[in-house]
């Protein structure tokens, strides 16, 4: 059954159109992830769970009840600012007993649950500081204990960890995903770290511009995208896009490159296509699905070709090279000693079986 | 000369200039207060007495045996009252157009220019407006004016303050379970201790230290001291010592005041409230 169930959702600031039309179900016990660039209305939509903003138009049901005219101290939601929103005044066992008090929970109990929250998170020994003693990823536990020890129907993070260093929320992401593993709660958060969303999430649904782009697991999102901006979006380096032409070939189908170059589709590829033959497309390839071409033969459907490397950005692991590829700069995550310097001319392989074609006009995938 | 002597010298010369001022500033206060525990002779004396031959409480027994003193009481009741209720009222007010926008953008500049107001242009009018109503010379007319002119002072500061108080804070306690009025008390109060007891300072040194209103709306039951103060400016004596004495009960409070609030004047508990 869906716990949060949102139908038609819109919101307008004054003119401004921030959500445009949502339809959203999410199912109990699910991490969603609202992922999409800064501005594109995530925390709107987050808010707007959680009352903290009218909504202009639609429907929003937790548990099957309407809540559109609920405050939100009665929509049982627990939620985790970006900026920790602890009070200075309180010591951390207060700042974290503050939901629990504003429901009138029994001494005794208040203290259990404060206690068993901050050994979960590690701030036990925390508890009788303020806020301002404490670095930026002790404040971020503190702000999630004080979610954690409601025990809400519904948990909403917005952007949690945006202001962590690179390692720190590495590490916060990873506790965050296996809290959820623990409490089995309903949980939304919020980002506009595409990494954030793949790691961490149950489904993702990817808005663009007050609307939902795409919904699924991450690796549905990843490997199918339904659009150029998903297929862009998520993926680090991202994936290259080739303008080319599908044209046929001997009984086949095969992309024609500006430069001439001819990479001809696998024939399962190729029926499903057929019926684009000679258009214009826009070739999508991920720089993991280029490599470095072997001597013994090449798998079926993955296709070679020279190129000329400008640019070499070691990874350790990894190394990924920038080339010319049909008049584009394009990237491919190579072995880490594939390559070792510019103006090396080397051969690669496409594997044609995992780029996606897409139409140029209308920006979605074939 | 080395580095550190001079920068000892440049050291002693700033404590050298403050003490002077301080002793420029202070030396009405000590005069003041020099002349309430002196005798008569000793008011009028040539060369000035700097220092009374012995400390004199009679300036002061005869206040409270005339009861003059209750004047001072007065004005504790009315400027204490009246900041309390405009504080009240203000901080709400000032939430309210902080965070609800009330009245749009410029509701707030209005109120404020209701303060810019001269009270001599408005306190005749308000007298015959009291004189109709009978309020004149009453508690009650007294606070509420003094509480009508600090409302827009407090509600003007209190929104300057609660505006920055990271929304967040409200909004998560909002989440919590809480109720606004909770939110007020919970929240933004505490947030904003520093800016309510200063602004509440200023507030009760207006209302204490008002002259003009008093005078026109006030008769005998509820003179104010500074009122007070006036009656002893005789037609052909000034009684010093009276007015002496009356002018420090009149200090008094006010120094206890700052003293005890001294640590809310300087503002800046809030801040680092939020990193981000
Ligand atoms: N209180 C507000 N008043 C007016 N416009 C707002 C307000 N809050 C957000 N917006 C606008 O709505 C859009 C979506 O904002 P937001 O939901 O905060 O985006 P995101 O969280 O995805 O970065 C943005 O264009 C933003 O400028
Ligand atoms: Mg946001």
């Amino acid at each position: 059954m869906a716990d949060l169930k949102i139908t038609g959702l819109h919101k307008y600031y004054g003119s401004m159109h921030a959500v445009r039309g949502i339809d959203l179900e999410i199912p109990a016990g699910e991490f969603t992830v609202l992922v999409g660039q800064s501005g594109c209305g995530k925390s709107t939509l987050l808010r707007t769970i959680a009352g903290l903003e009218d909504i202009s138009s639609g429907t929003i049901e937790i548990a099957g009840e309407v809540v559109n005219d609920l405050a939100p101290r009665d929509r049982d939601i627990a939620m985790v600012f970006q900026n920790y929103a602890l009070y200075p005044y309180m010591r951390v066992y207060d700042n974290i007993a503050f939901g629990l008090r504003a429901r009138k929970t029994p001494k005794q109990e208040i203290e259990e649950k404060v206690q068993r929250a901050a050994r979960m998170l590690a701030i036990d020994h925390l508890l009788d500081r303020y806020p301002r003693q404490l670095s930026g990823g002790q404040l971020q536990r503190v702000a999630i204990g004080r979610a954690v020890v409601r025990n809400a129907r519904l948990y909403l993070f917005d952007e949690p960890l945006s202001n962590l260093d690179a390692q720190l929320r590495d590490e916060m992401r990873g506790e965050i995903k296996r809290l959820h593993q623990e409490l089995d709660k309903t949980m939304i958060y919020v980002t506009h770290d595409q990494i954030e969303a793949m790691t961490m999430a149950d489904r993702i649904v990817l808005l663009r511009d007050g609307r939902i782009e795409q919904a699924g697991s991450p690796l549905d999102l990843y490997e199918r995208p339904a659009t150029k901006y998903v297929a862009g979006f998520l993926g680090s380096p991202s994936m290259n896009f080739i303008p080319a032409q599908l044209v046929s070939q001997d009984n086949g189908l095969a992309v024609r490159l500006s430069d001439g170059a001819l990479l001809s589709l696998p024939a399962d590829r190729g029926n499903r296509f057929s019926r684009h033959r000679d258009r214009e497309v826009t070739l999508g390839v991920r720089p993991e699905h280029i490599s470095r071409a072997a001597d013994d033969a090449l798998r079926p459907g993955v296709v070679c070709h020279e190129v000329t490397i400008d640019l070499v950005q070691p990874t350790g692991s990894r190394t990924y090279a920038t080339f010319l590829l049909g008049g584009v700069e394009t990237v491919a995550e190579l072995k880490a000693h594939d390559v070792s310097a510019p103006n090396e001319t080397v051969k690669l392989a496409l594997d044609m079986n995992r780029v996606v074609l897409i139409d140029p006009a209308s920006e979605e995938v074939l | 000369m080395k580095l550190s002597q001079r920068r000892n010298m440049r050291l002693a010369l700033r404590y050298v200039a403050a003490t002077l001022l301080t002793l420029f500033f202070l030396f009405p206060i000590y005069w003041l207060f020099m002349i309430s525990f002196k005798t008569a002779d000793e008011i009028y004396a040539y060369p000035p007495v700097w220092w009374p031959s012995s400390i004199q409480f009679s300036n002061y027994l005869v206040l409270f045996k005339d009861g003059d003193a209750a004047t001072v009481g007065n004005s504790l009741i009315v400027a204490g009252v009246s900041t309390v209720i405009a504080m009240f009222l203000g901080t709400i007010c000032a939430y309210s157009l902080a965070r609800f926008r009330t009245g749009g953008e410029n509701l707030a500049n209005w109120i404020i220019s209701q303060r810019m107001v001269p009270p001599i242009a408005v306190v005749f009018p308000i007298f015959l407006l009291y004189v109709w109503f009978g309020w004149v010379d009453t508690y009650f007319g007294l606070i509420l004016l003094y509480t009508a002119f600090n409302l827009p002072y407090v509600i003007w500061m209190m929104r300057g303050y609660i505006l920055d108080i990271p929304i967040a804070l409200e909004q998560a306690a909002l989440v919590d379970g809480y109720t606004r009025w909770q939110v007020l008390w919970k929240v933004v109060f505490p947030m904003c201790r520093a800016g309510l007891f200063a602004t509440a300072i200023f507030t009760f040194v207006f209302a204490w230290n008002d002259f003009i209103f008093a005078l026109v709306l006030t008769r005998t039951e509820v003179a104010t001291y500074t009122v007070q103060v006036t009656h002893y400016f005789g037609g052909q004596s000034n009684f010093w010592g009276k007015i002496s004495a009356m002018s420090v009960l009149g200090t008094l409070p006010i120094f206890i005041v700052v003293a005890f609030m001294q640590k809310y004047l300087v503002r800046g508990i809030s801040l680092g409230a939020v990193k981000g």
